[in-house]
């Protein structure tokens, strides 16, 4: 008979405890979740450079647009649905390589499939983590982007809802993609290949949003269908990201 | 009563054209140690990857406690802790947070078990910098800590005492010791054999 997963008396050669702490319970999926979580966050604020690149990147995108197309607002106002979407998805997709490449080489990734918790979970927890670190943050950058093309201050709260509902499909799908690519030594390429065609949908509800809220038009039904994409992503692209993943340990 | 126990039958591997398992098999119970030897290139890291359940055999099984592990991989990987050539380690978080995260994920952990660990191992005085800045051997002492906190019966480590001194090779012998004593199974790919504190280890080589 072994003393495995019975309370404590295996730790006290490592603890050394006599309070009768450490009882070897198994953490919940909630926890592991939350933790891994918790661990992508903190260590991205650790690299801070790697963090701004993406949101860098949008700003300028968009910024060149009124530099190199005209000053005019009336055709800036048409182009920007197009162009706030277009560097979202670029700048999404500069990010996206991070997401698993780092995990991968220190070998994260392997003690997570081999943790006994759902690798589903933690390859959302994953996802969450990208979005919170560069879908919100785009989200929040887009009024600004909007207002240098021209868009009306009315127009802002919808354009911040639909990048921010949109750049959650964006994350799942990526993640797909990321993930796929894993065992590639310069996927970059690879990966945007796979992401774009996947992210058509997004772009076209999300650009068709933020040309309503625009114009001042009802946007409920683009956004609708924005969130019922993420939705479908939340459902299966974790699944699909933890698939590949052990795919590439193997 | 269910006894902890691993049994590999008739394993065949193959990696492309490669046929790098050719047949292992061995059957290890509570308290039992196995040393996995062989030349560079034998298949020892692919035999403990295939253990683990991370590479797919062509031919064979692994069972625990008599079942094959297939069945039921989560409840398989929940007693099972894997140590690779790379301790899992951030390196822009902590050695205390890697742990914190590491172990969390798998189990609850007070912070005095962590700490204590962590003062096992000889990290008390450096758990706290970032792992980027912490020796290769310092590393592995970090990993060591892990593997002590995890608490699972099924121990399989490849190369443990790559990178470590005189005496953190005596700590993993002194770990893994424990870990037999308390009716736990460990198995280890070794070039240099194991510390001598661990006895009745019992020997499979994989030919080149």
């Amino acid at each position: 008979m072994s003393t495995f997963g019975a309370p404590a008396a295996a730790l006290t050669s490592v603890a050394a405890t006599d309070d009768g702490a450490g009882v070897t319970a198994t953490a919940s999926a909630l926890d592991a979740t939350r933790l891994a979580l918790l661990r992508d966050l903190k260590h991205a604020f650790r690299k801070r450079g790697q963090l701004v690149q993406p949101l860098a990147f949008f700003a300028l995108v968009t910024m060149l647009f009124p530099l190199a197309v005209s000053p005019e607002l009336s055709r800036l106002r048409e182009m920007a649905p197009g162009v706030i979407w277009v560097a979202a998805l670029l700048a999404s997709l500069l990010a996206l390589e991070f997401l698993f490449r780092d995990d991968a080489y220190d070998g994260t990734l392997e003690q997570y499939a081999l943790s006994g918790q759902s690798l589903t979970s933690l390859m959302f927890a994953k996802t969450a983590a990208h979005w919170l670190l560069t879908g919100l943050p785009l989200a929040l950058m887009a009024p600004l982007a909007a207002l240098s093309l021209g868009a009306p201050s009315a127009s802002l709260p919808g354009i911040v809802g639909s990048v921010a509902v949109g750049s959650v499909a964006l994350s799942l799908i990526g993640s797909i993609g990321a993930a796929l690519t894993l065992g590639m030594k310069r996927s970059g390429a690879l990966l945007s290949l796979l992401t774009l065609p996947l992210s058509l949908p997004v772009l076209i509800f999300g650009a068709r949003a933020t040309q309503l809220a625009i114009s001042g038009g009802p946007l409920l039904a683009p956004l609708e269908l924005l969130g019922a994409l993420a939705v479908l992503g939340v459902t299966l692209a974790p699944l699909a990201a933890a698939a590949a993943v052990r795919i590439s340990l193997e | 009563m269910l006894d902890e126990r691993l049994e590999v039958e008739n394993l065949h591997l193959w990696r492309g054209e490669r046929h790098v398992l050719r047949g292992v098999r061995f059957a290890l119970g509570g308290g039992g140690c196995l040393e996995v030897t062989g030349p560079n290139g034998s298949g020892k890291t692919s035999l403990l990857r295939t253990l683990c359940g991370l590479m797919y055999p062509e031919e064979g099984q692994v069972l625990w406690k008599g079942e094959n592990v297939r069945r039921d991989l989560p409840a398989f990987h929940a007693a099972l802790a894997y140590l690779g050539h790379e301790p899992p380690l951030k390196a822009d978080l902590s050695a205390r947070e890697n742990l914190r995260f590491w172990i969390g994920i798998r189990r609850r952990v007070a912070a005095a078990d962590l700490d204590a660990a962590l003062e096992r191992v000889g990290g008390g005085g450096w758990c706290d910098r970032l792992v980027r800045t912490l020796s290769a051997g310092q590393r592995r002492r970090v990993a060591l800590a892990g593997l002590a906190l995890l608490v699972v019966p099924l121990w399989i480590l490849d190369e443990p005492t790559t990178n470590l001194d005189t005496e953190g090779q005596q700590l993993v012998g002194s770990l893994i010791a424990e870990q037999l004593a308390r009716g736990g199974l460990v198995i280890a790919a070794v070039h240099h054999g194991l510390p001598a504190t661990v006895r009745d280890v019992r020997r499979l080589e994989l030919p080149p």
